[in-house]
């Protein structure tokens, strides 16, 4: 199985480790990766403000960086949402429905294709409040969403429940937005940090010293919030804990 | 007299009175885009009121969970429902063809309206030919679709709610701010304040029991002497030519049974086939509302009463044109439960009027714009896409994904500030370049590491007004790692992310 | 074009073109107790859990005593000074319903006493058509209300409740669960908003 790494553009600028840890990651279960050099982004920013045709360039530029691979792994909730399921302003052919079709997100690809069930070099004696980003839990179905009836499930904490030491605290508000919402930071800025606050005071009285997540963009609002109050929280990746990081 | 409600004329002020103005969105002039975002900042700007709110609202959500949770045909209940909307709506014309005659059988007027102008009219109409001077209402969305109030105003008619939310907007010159709870967005002391000026009752009592005594007492005069009493309606049977309608107060049931006229507007999309579908929606509706089993009044009028006349105005107002909308018609299988206000994140802190318009929350980003697409243009990006909405729809609707799916009919036909357009139109050309993309990085970087704090926060930063931004990675991007350690035949590294 | 030729033919024109049909609808109420005891005890959980109030006469006791018994602290008066209206021959009240009469006449009513079609076991509703209520706007207009509720006619659930042809029979049929109640002001629960103060639910088999 070849496997095409896409490393979000967010990751790439700000959070290289993330990128880093991922790679490392699936060399370590001896996967085949690849990371195509000249990839650049998959067309969310554009696409989520209802911009498609003007997302079309760079669709077609990621499927052409990633044809020719089985299957191409992510550790970015937002992104994978976006080309399994809205990457549509570029023509349908047999080429990007491949894509489209073989793109998982780090969590699904080590919990659901390799079935990992042991991280032993993974060492994290810290406690930490485990963020299900909307885009992972809602749109790509990493575990039940508090709203809906049914048996409880969580891939993440299922993989993370497997590293040493660590000990996962639960919030008030399990699966609240954060109020990342891509270009809604922006657009609705006070909204958006009075969320990002409000997540960051509920993992802080529930205990939690790590905030994790599977989405870096939500980290990266969350502590951009929790910087300006002077919150002691600390943000983590999952790919990074899952790869060995012990802070 | 009261007698299980508090002395009235003792003066109780609760713990959580404040003396927080109650925030007052301005409302945005005729013709301009609402500016959802300066809304929410002024209603955040009340941070008592804020909370409040926020906590309130959660309540409801966390209610209604209990409820869901301790169904076990939950999910099947919401799949029922869906598959009844959808297979009604499919077969809307022969329904509502069904649900008329029958009515008419029963002796009930049926009338037609395309648009809110022609209810008005049509329900003015029927006013003036019984010499109507006052009427009670219970509470009706489409009503406030419809602007009637404001139109009775201006022919003299006078409209009572009796609905205490809506009475409490109504006096305050406000529009409701949910759909279920209307003065959500106020705090007792608010209420107070208001009952003490329209309604004469102790400005420093808060207590609810003692502000709610006050307006029954004012309101039941009020409801003897009416000439009419008009309701909405839930559903409409097409079965039995029925409409229920349900309520906590019983304040519709008092509307449509003490005057001798009865009107009822309905929205053609409220039409169900038969009354055993009652079974599924009855179940679904108050839970996914306020997490109660069922609401205190669940009304069936199938006639007008004995010595009474009944009148139907169904209303279209838009909704023939949305069942043609391949994306969007879907949404009409709402059944007006406010599940999806409850949820919303946004919803809670920014405050139903923060919208502006008839329909707040997830709701109103997916109905307003086909009222009107520029005025609303801007309501489908007071989003996150959480999809927290979609999970909680009592029938399913996708409403996360018909938020997305408007901003790319907004952004097609052309709504889009010409600032937005530019700058995505430019970032899908930076973003379809890898040489351009990495300079863009580059530079990106580069003015983090390197701005002062005064030119990176600033009012043009957005990002910047509540959070820090980013910092630029040390030893560059993961692009810049991998080119130094992996590109020149470097053999992977195992010892986790030390090397670089 | 009338406005109902517009709409219908708007509606024609538009609609989505797929075949959905009308799902069937289970019952749901296997779970329920089969036995009328434990029926009757949901019932009475679930009324007092909506803000009705459930009382069992005590053997021998006259519905009369125990109407006496349920609302003598809630009147604000004294029971000999409270007015009375009775729908139901168990109860002689004092202040006839009569079908025309004007509702505004009912408007000083502080008991209306009325006998309940069916109870609804899953809410602790019950219902009333035209019948029962012979002057519809009495159930709201009194201050309090009190029902007599036959056991024998407790269904389990709404999706059994909207099974029966009284729907399609009367004029207007109501559930009543519990009294009428608001959290408009600050989510606090206020009963007794705009209709009847209280809801006692009696049980009474009913005379043939």
């Amino acid at each position: 199985m070849r496997i095409g790494l896409f490393v979000p553009c967010f990751i790439d600028a700000f959070y290289p480790n993330v990128g880093i840890a991922t790679l490392e990651l699936l060399e370590r279960f001896d996967c085949d990766v690849d990371y195509p050099f000249d990839q650049t982004c998959c067309g969310q920013p554009m696409v989520n403000s209802g911009c498609h045709a003007e997302a079309r360039a760079t669709e077609a530029l990621f499927v052409e960086n990633f044809a020719k691979y089985d299957v191409i792994v992510a550790p970015s909730g937002s992104c994978v949402h976006q080309v399994r399921d809205n990457l549509t302003a570029v023509e349908q052919t047999p080429e990007v429905k491949h894509v489209r079709e073989n793109t998982l997100e780090l969590v699904e690809f080590l919990h659901d294709v390799l079935k990992v069930d042991a991280f032993p070099w993974a060492n994290f004696p810290h406690r930490v409040g485990y963020h299900d980003s909307c885009n992972t839990l809602r749109n790509l179905g990493h575990g039940k969403p508090s709203e809906l009836h049914g048996a409880y499930f969580s891939k993440p904490r299922a993989l993370l429940e497997k590293v040493a030491g660590i000990e996962l605290v639960t919030i008030d508000r399990p699966d609240e937005c954060c109020g990342f919402g891509g270009t809604f930071s922006v657009t609705e800025p006070e909204v958006s940090a009075q969320m990002g606050r409000d997540k960051i005071a509920d993992h802080g009285r529930n205990g939690a010293e790590y905030i994790v997540s599977a989405d870096s963009s939500c980290l990266m609002h969350q502590s951009g919030c929790g910087a300006r109050i002077g919150a002691p929280i600390r943000f983590k990746h999952i790919a990074e804990i899952l790869n060995g990081a012990t802070q | 007299m009261s007698t299980n409600q508090p002395d009235p004329a003792a003066t109780i002020q609760s713990k959580t009175a404040t003396r927080e103005p109650q925030p007052r969105p301005a409302k945005a002039p005729d013709g301009k885009r609402v500016d959802h975002a300066r809304s929410a900042k002024q209603f955040l700007n009340a941070p008592e009121h804020a909370k409040s709110h926020d906590t309130r609202v959660w309540a409801m959500r966390t209610k209604r969970d209990k409820q869901a949770h301790t169904i076990e045909e939950w999910e099947e209940l919401r799949e029922l429902a869906s598959q009844i909307k959808t297979h009604t709506l499919t077969n809307l014309g022969s329904y509502l063809e069904e649900f008329e005659a029958n009515a008419k059988a029963n002796g009930i007027h049926v009338h037609w309206a395309r648009d809110g102008a022609e209810h008005n009219r049509i329900i003015h109409e029927i006013f003036t030919d019984h010499g109507v001077k006052s009427v009670i209402k219970a509470k009706s969305m489409l009503m406030e679709e419809c602007g009637f109030r404001h139109y009775m105003d201006g022919v003299g008619i006078e409209i009572i709610e009796t609905d205490l939310g809506e009475r409490i907007q109504q006096l305050d010159g406000e529009d409701p701010s949910h759909i279920v709870v209307p003065p959500v967005h106020k705090m007792r002391s608010d209420v107070a304040r208001l009952f003490a000026e329209k309604l004469g009752s102790d400005p420093e009592n808060d207590d609810a029991h003692y502000l709610a005594g006050a307006q029954r007492d004012a309101t039941r005069p009020l409801i003897l002497d009416a000439d009419a009493g008009m309701t909405g309606a839930n559903f409409a049977v097409a079965e039995t030519g029925g409409f229920v309608v349900c309520t906590n107060e019983g304040n519709a049931d008092l509307s449509a049974n003490v005057p001798n006229l009865h009107v009822a507007s309905i929205g053609i999309e409220k039409l169900v086939p038969r009354v055993e579908d009652m079974g599924v929606f009855i179940r679904l509706l108050s839970r996914s509302a306020l997490g109660s089993p069922i609401t205190q009044y669940t009304s069936h009028f199938r006639g007008p009463k004995q010595g009474g006349e009944m009148h139907i105005v169904l209303v279209d107002n838009g909704r023939s044109k949305r069942l043609g909308m391949d994306k969007f018609w879907s949404s009409l299988k709402c059944i007006r439960c406010g599940a999806c206000m409850n949820t919303c994140p946004v919803y809670r802190r920014s405050g139903g009027l923060s919208y502006g318009a008839t329909y707040a929350g997830p709701l109103g980003l997916i109905l307003n714009p086909s009222f009107d697409a520029h005025r609303y243009s801007n309501l489908p990006f007071a989003s996150t896409l959480n999809g927290s909405c979609t999970n909680v729809c009592p029938v399913k609707i996708n409403i996360h994904e018909q938020i997305f799916g408007w901003r790319q009919v907004l952004a097609e036909e052309g709504h889009l500030p010409w600032t937005k357009k530019t700058a995505l139109s430019a970032a899908g050309k930076v973003l379809a370049s890898p040489k351009g993309y990495r300079a863009a990085i580059k530079t990106t970087n580069s003015a983090l590491k390197h701005l002062p704090r005064w030119a990176l926060y600033n009012r043009m930063n957005a990002w910047g007004e509540g959070r820090e931004m980013p910092t630029p990675p040390e030893h560059g991007t993961f692009h810049d790692w991998y080119k130094r350690n992996r590109l020149s035949g470097q053999t992977k590294a195992t010892t986790g992310s030390d090397s670089r | 074009m009338s406005a109902r030729d517009d709409i219908l033919g708007a509606i024609r024109a538009g609609k989505p073109a797929m075949n959905a049909p009308a799902p069937a609808v289970p019952s749901y109420d296997d779970g329920y107790p089969q036995d009328r005891e434990h029926l009757t005890a949901l019932f009475a959980e679930r009324l007092t859990t909506m803000g009705g109030i459930w009382q069992a006469p005590t053997d021998g006791q006259n519905l009369d005593d125990a109407l006496q018994e349920a609302l003598a602290d809630k009147l604000g008066k004294p029971f000999e000074d409270a007015v009375i209206a009775s729908n139901v021959s168990e109860v002689a009240g004092n202040r006839g319903i009569n079908e025309n009469d004007d509702p505004t006449t009912l408007h000083d009513v502080d008991i209306a006493v009325l006998r309940a079609t069916f109870g609804v076991a899953e809410t602790g509703s019950v219902a009333f058509t035209e019948k029962e209520l012979t002057v519809n706007a009495v159930a709201y207009l009194a201050q309090h209300l009190v029902v007599l509720l036959d056991p024998a006619e407790i269904v389990t659930n709404m999706h059994r409740a909207y099974q029966r042809d009284d729907f399609a029979g009367a004029r207007y049929t109501v559930f009543h669960t519990g009294p009428s109640a608001t959290a408009d002001i600050e989510g606090v629960l206020v009963r007794g908003a705009q209709g009847v103060r209280s809801l006692t639910v009696i049980a009474a088999t009913a005379n043939a």
